[in-house]
């Protein structure tokens, strides 16, 4: 499999997931968000009437879609899509006119103090030296995995085999690659 | 106006001046490539050390670069964290680098204690003016009316200090507030207790009933580790709470019991289980005693009745209980952590150890492991000169059969001259050490009338929290990540040792907890105590001694020992240190000590209309008051919210984020706080997470941020076997503010 | 069990994207309603005297570098919404085939020229030889050889003219409209929805500057075309709203009983759009004097359109759905 054709996804699994936010705090000193910031955050949704209720509890981030509009829409290219699907944003080409703000249908950007807009990059940097994500890496639950969805081998691939998956909002069509297990 | 045309030639002239080279170019014609940024946090040092975010005492690596330290992570190595922690765990910068940490000795200077008015003295004028008073003390009362409150891992030299002065009165709120009564009701069952961390082999169990314990928001990392890995393997949760918790939403079966009757809840389980005959008769056969008092003793504790109580169907728990047995021995009843509810916790522990019991959990995989642990020998020293334990908190040492430690309310008796002592001289002076006694413990004015009557209080801590503002003293200790502290085994499901060392130099002119107690004992010719002169020459003598690898452990912050077996699974023999060294389901311990030698069903007060049971638990981002200063942390939960039922509020004219506040049955008020009218609570009771509503002017982050549910505690039932105050008994209305 | 009963926390509260989206303000506004209008300047003047000959109102003979100015004033706004203004320079080392904004960066760099030479050519000579006075002598051959042309290729640079402002115009539309994240705007309608509001805010504005009889007239007939395809096109777009999925459904609740209904109802439609149209066809039908009263009010509207459009769609995202 050629590194061009790498397909990075993450599954989190909602019924480990306790929503402590290790993730997002991890998140920050990892990648140095600033205060008032947050790259990923937690949604907890509780279906139902006292005393029949169900909870869902999900880490949300940058879906880092197939067919990200925020890439489209980016006038200068500061959006673009790096290694294995990753959407990233080069802060140096970026005007922070936030039409991939406008345009991203989970709001996962937000402008950095500094100008530029900012979000998660799936720990690239990390990725490429062979380490996890922050957020992965300090999840106490093993709620989060990250991988190689095009490779069949990857621990990804196998749970989104074996386990029923949903996305948020597919019908916002940018094919996200963050899966929810259910 | 400038033309966004002419804008180009102005920043393209700016850019060409201070740029050089065919990198401009590329730049300037959007040819240059996107690279992968990276924040740089990576430290250029990494230093290996354990927490204190909580008491968990989980294995982090810290990255330091450039001299700051700008993350913490799981150390892969150490058995509790696995590489992983909490929330609380990375946000140790957050306490490290708080503006608001106390940064100089603080004598008070005016003679009212309680308003935070010091001065800033030097070390050697704080340590004298302590030391003196501390001497003075001794002469006048005797070294046993001095007492220490600790609560966290470097206490441990404030209590060997308080042993050579010859004081026992060492207590901790963790004990009489907190984890005592289970302690106390396993150890009258099983012959041991649970500790911290509870030896709980939840990632085996397959299934897991929780008793208002709130794996999740409660984040002992290991065990939502473990809570996690069984869910993961398929294991079912079970979960008894009026509220609708996170580990409720993973739950199979969820019983929304009524307040206060939880033991009734059990006893019907237990009705069933022995009725059904679905116990492990072989374990009982082999290991306990009083299994037909105990079937005598459940025969009219039945569904039926416990619905009365319970409010849960009688069905309902019938199908429940034969499910918790339908998995056993690998079905874990939790013993809970904080335990001190309705003042009948020891027998209500005493409940669920007996439901373990029957269920042959104790020593058996997927329920309680019997820990094993790496021993390290002391550092060569001169015997104390006093018994380290006393009983000055409780005189007539019959009062509280079964407490076996210190209790610190017991201690605040002591102290109010008359109250509990007839004769003699009250406790005249308190070292506290990282605990904020003004929010750990119950009847806050209580709690202060006794601390006017001191000589002398001394406050260690790393943040103004209250309680400092009583304090003579203020000294101002080094962070977690600035200290060595003493080395000690923790007992665990396999053997390992950890080290405390420091990561970074102490910031302003903080100190490490032993520079302070022994720079103390100089002062008061202890010096002898203290025959070292750096606790980290200290810890290494004892651990080469032990015969461990200290350079590995300074460098990989923990070692690892061999497994040895911790179940009946892995072969382990169990033995149980009972007067009939065997499981005691009949106490006769407790029936000699004129209690209940089986768990008694005794019915509580409940709330009148209009009222609600207050009750409070934890946040999984906070260590209740302690870190609610902690700005990196309160990134994600800044303040507390009253979790009131929807329809409740409905009916009351509130609204989801209204601003309430809280009233109790004594008339006192909290602060205003935000109300979450929510489904996810029964109707006669109100949650709120603890630690917040400081009032600590120095506490800049945090005073005034949601409301102080312990001030609302002015009422506690005492448990009469092991001395704790349960502190869930208070009623609230919900007034808007 | 009651799944419809929801409760719905998030710990995300990032600056400008929470509890709503809050990215665009004033700035923005201004910029689309400036841009649009400067689309109408251009396009209804070029149309003007490719149709009928040079028109004799004066604003014609600079109404192209009044248009220019007014379009410098609302890329200043647009500048004022940059977080990172330094890079702005970026928009112009590349050319984002997929990206509105690219274009209409683009668009606007041929806006200029394109409506330099169509100005010169509008004035008379002593306008030309003014405009001459401020080129510096080294580039006084270019700029004689540019007026030539201008007045020469007059009915090359008019079409041309004609066609950039229609582009200008439905591009600050289709700006919006191509953000599909914000179902508010999910609409391919927007780009001639903004088209027409831009030729009727063009044409209020040079009404405004007060037009010979002649002139006024044929303006005041294009306007009520603009002004009834537009209310069409408002219609059809709630419609496509109305009858769409789900999130296309909350779009359109948003100005049928939403919090934006109010206002979209009142200063859109009734103010800015139905009074204007009536009283341009009552004027013209009972040759009743023309007040300036009914330009004012398609500016008022026009800016609200832009307004609201701005603040609905950046408050109709996804997650919002109930």
């Amino acid at each position: 499999m050629s590194a061009s054709k790498k397909r990075y996804a993450m599954t989190v699994d909602t019924r480990t997931c306790v929503g402590c936010k290790a993730c997002v705090l991890a998140c920050k000193s990892e990648n140095d968000v600033p205060d008032g910031f947050c790259r990923d955050w937690i949604v907890e949704e509780v279906r139902g009437e006292f005393p029949d209720l169900s909870a869902e509890i999900r880490s949300e981030r940058c879906n880092h879609c197939s067919d990200a509009p925020c890439v489209s829409v980016c006038p200068t290219g500061a959006s673009n899509i790096a290694e294995g699907g990753v959407v990233l944003v080069t802060h140096g080409k970026c005007t922070g006119c936030k039409a991939c703000i406008a345009g991203c249908p989970y709001d996962a950007r937000y402008v950095h103090p500094k100008g530029y807009v900012d979000k998660c990059t799936f720990c690239l940097h990390r990725v490429q030296k062979g380490l996890q994500p922050a957020c992965v890496g300090v999840c106490p639950t093993g709620t989060l995995t990250l991988g190689d969805r095009n490779d069949p081998a990857s621990a990804v691939s196998q749970i989104l085999r074996k386990r029923k998956s949903k996305v948020n909002h597919p019908e916002s069509g940018a094919d996200p690659n963050v899966f929810f297990l259910v | 106006m400038t033309s966004r045309r002419e804008f180009i030639k102005i920043s393209g002239a700016t850019v060409g001046a201070a740029t050089v080279g065919s990198g401009f170019v590329n730049k300037f014609w959007g040819l240059d490539r996107d690279a992968v940024e990276d924040p740089n946090t990576d430290g250029d040092k990494v230093v290996p050390t354990f927490c204190e975010l909580c008491f968990w005492k989980c294995g982090v690596l810290a990255h330091v670069r450039n001299g700051r330290v700008t993350k913490i992570v799981g150390n892969p190595d150490h058995p509790l964290s696995r590489g992983h922690l909490c929330p609380r765990g990375t946000g140790g910068m957050g306490l490290l680098y708080d503006p608001d940490r106390l940064k100089k000795p603080l004598l008070r200077r005016s003679n009212k204690r309680g308003g935070q008015d010091f001065e800033e003295v030097s070390w050697a004028k704080a340590l004298d003016f302590t030391a003196e008073k501390l001497m003075k003390i001794k002469r006048d009362c005797g070294p046993d009316k001095v007492a220490l409150f600790s609560h966290g891992y470097g206490g441990s030299f404030f209590k060997h200090l308080l042993f050579a002065y010859g004081s026992g009165n060492v207590t901790a709120p963790s004990y009489g507030q907190c984890r005592g009564p289970r302690e106390v009701g396993f150890n009258l069952t099983f012959g041991s207790s649970l500790g911290s961390p509870e030896v709980l082999d939840i990632e085996n169990s397959r299934v897991l009933t929780l008793i208002g314990s709130h794996l999740g928001e409660n984040m002992h990392n290991t065990q939502v580790q473990d809570f996690a890995r069984a869910i993961a393997k398929g294991a079912e949760v079970v979960v008894v709470d009026p509220r609708f918790s996170t580990a409720a939403g993973k739950a199979r079966h969820w019983l929304p019991i009524k307040p206060g009757t939880d033991l009734a809840l059990l006893l019907a389980w237990m009705h069933v289980i022995v009725k059904e005959e679905l116990y492990d008769a072989a374990y009982l056969e082999k290991y306990a005693t009083g299994l037909p008092e105990l079937r005598k003793h459940l025969e009219d504790k039945t569904p039926e009745w416990a619905f009365t109580e319970t409010t849960i169907p009688p069905e309902k728990i019938v199908e429940t209980a034969r499910f918790i047995a339908g998995a056993r021995p690998a079905s874990l009843v939790h013993p809970g952590r904080h335990t001190t509810w309705y003042g009948d916790d020891t027998q209500r522990s005493r409940a669920i150890a007996i439901l373990n019991a029957l269920l042959g959990s104790w020593g058996r995989r997927g329920g309680i492991f019997i820990p094993a642990s790496m021993p390290v020998p002391k550092y060569p020293c001169p015997d104390y000169a006093a018994p380290p334990k006393t009983a000055q908190d409780h005189p007539d040492g019959t009062v509280y059969p079964f407490a076996d430690e210190v209790l610190s309310h017991g201690v605040c008796d002591a102290t109010v001259p008359g109250k509990i002592m007839t004769s003699g001289c009250p406790i005249k002076g308190w070292i506290v050490y990282g605990t904020n006694l003004i929010q750990a413990l119950p009847q806050r004015q209580q709690v202060i009338e006794a601390a006017q009557h001191l000589d002398l209080m001394v406050a260690i801590d790393v943040l103004p929290a209250e309680i400092t503002g009583y304090a003579d003293v203020v000294l101002p200790e080094a962070t977690y990540l600035e200290r060595w502290d003493d080395a000690g085994p923790t007992p665990w499901r396999e053997p390992f040792l950890a080290i405390r060392q420091p990561v970074v130099d102490p910031l302003y002119e903080s100190k490490p907890g032993w520079w302070i107690a022994k720079e103390l004992a100089n002062r008061m010719e202890l010096g002898a105590y203290f025959p070292w002169d750096d606790a980290g020459k200290m810890v290494e003598a004892r651990l080469r001694k032990g015969g461990y690898d200290f350079d590995l452990l300074k460098a990989k912050g923990v070692i690892r020992g061999k497994r040895v077996p911790v179940t009946t699974e892995d072969g382990l023999e169990l033995t149980f240190a009972t007067p009939s060294k065997k499981i005691e389901l009949y106490s006769k311990r407790m029936a000699e000590a004129g209690a209940s030698p089986m768990p008694e069903y005794t019915r509580h007060p409940q709330p009148a209309d209009g009222q609600f049971r207050l009750l409070f638990g934890r946040t999984p981002t906070h260590t209740f008051g302690r870190t609610t200063n902690n700005r990196f942390l309160s990134e994600v939960t800044n303040e507390n919210e009253v979790w009131l039922s929807a329809k409740v509020a409905r009916e009351r004219g509130l609204s989801n984020g209204d601003r309430v506040v809280l009233v109790n049955q004594d008339g006192v008020r909290s602060e205003p706080v935000r109300l979450k009218a929510t489904q996810r609570i029964r109707h006669d009771c109100v949650f709120v997470v603890h630690g917040y509503g400081h009032s600590s002017p120095g506490l800049k982050f945090a005073k005034g941020r949601g409301m102080d549910d312990s001030r609302l505690v002015t009422k506690i039932a005492v448990d009469p076997l092991a001395g704790s105050t349960g502190m869930s008994v208070n009623f609230v209305t919900v007034e808007r503010a | 069990m009651n799944t419809t009963l929801l409760e719905s926390v998030t710990t995300r509260a990032n600056h400008l994207i929470d509890p709503g989206l809050a990215i665009w303000g004033w700035q923005i506004t201004v910029y689309l309603f400036l841009g649009g209008m400067v689309a109408g300047i251009l396009s209804l003047s070029a149309l003007l005297e490719l149709r009928h000959g040079k028109p004799s109102s004066p604003i014609f003979r600079t109404a192209p570098f009044v248009a220019l100015g007014i379009l410098s004033l609302g890329m200043g706004a647009l500048f004022l919404d940059l977080e990172y203004p330094f890079h702005v320079w970026r928009f112009y080392t590349r050319f984002q085939l997929a990206s509105p904004m690219s274009w209409g960066s683009w668009i606007l760099v041929a806006v200029y020229p394109a409506a330099f030479v169509f100005g010169l050519g509008s004035l008379d000579d002593s306008g030309r030889s003014f405009v001459r006075s401020w080129v510096p002598k080294n580039l006084e051959g270019l700029y004689d050889r540019v007026e030539k042309h201008a007045i020469e290729r007059r009915r090359e640079i008019l079409t041309g003219v004609f066609f950039i402002g229609l582009g200008l115009g439905v591009y600050t539309g289709l700006l919006l409209g191509t953000m599909a994240a914000r179902l508010q705007w999910n609409s391919a309608l927007l780009g001639p929805l903004f088209l027409v509001s831009g030729l009727s805010t063009g044409a209020a504005f040079l009404l405004l500057t007060g037009l010979h009889e002649e002139e006024r007239k044929r303006i005041v007939r294009w306007d009520v075309n603009a002004i009834g395809t537009e209310l069409v096109l408002i219609l059809l777009m709630l419609i496509g709203f109305g009858y769409g999925t789900e999130s296309a459904r909350f779009a359109a609740s948003n100005f049928l009983g939403g919090p934006y209904t109010p206002v979209f109802w009142s200063l859109v439609v009734v103010l800015g759009l139905v009074v204007p149209l009536l009283m341009e066809a009552v004027e013209a039908k009972r040759h009743l004097p023309f007040t300036l009263v009914t330009p004012a009010l398609v500016l008022v509207g026009g800016l609200a359109l832009r307004a609201i459009l701005l603040a609905a769609g950046q408050d109709s995202a996804f997650r919002l759905i109930p």
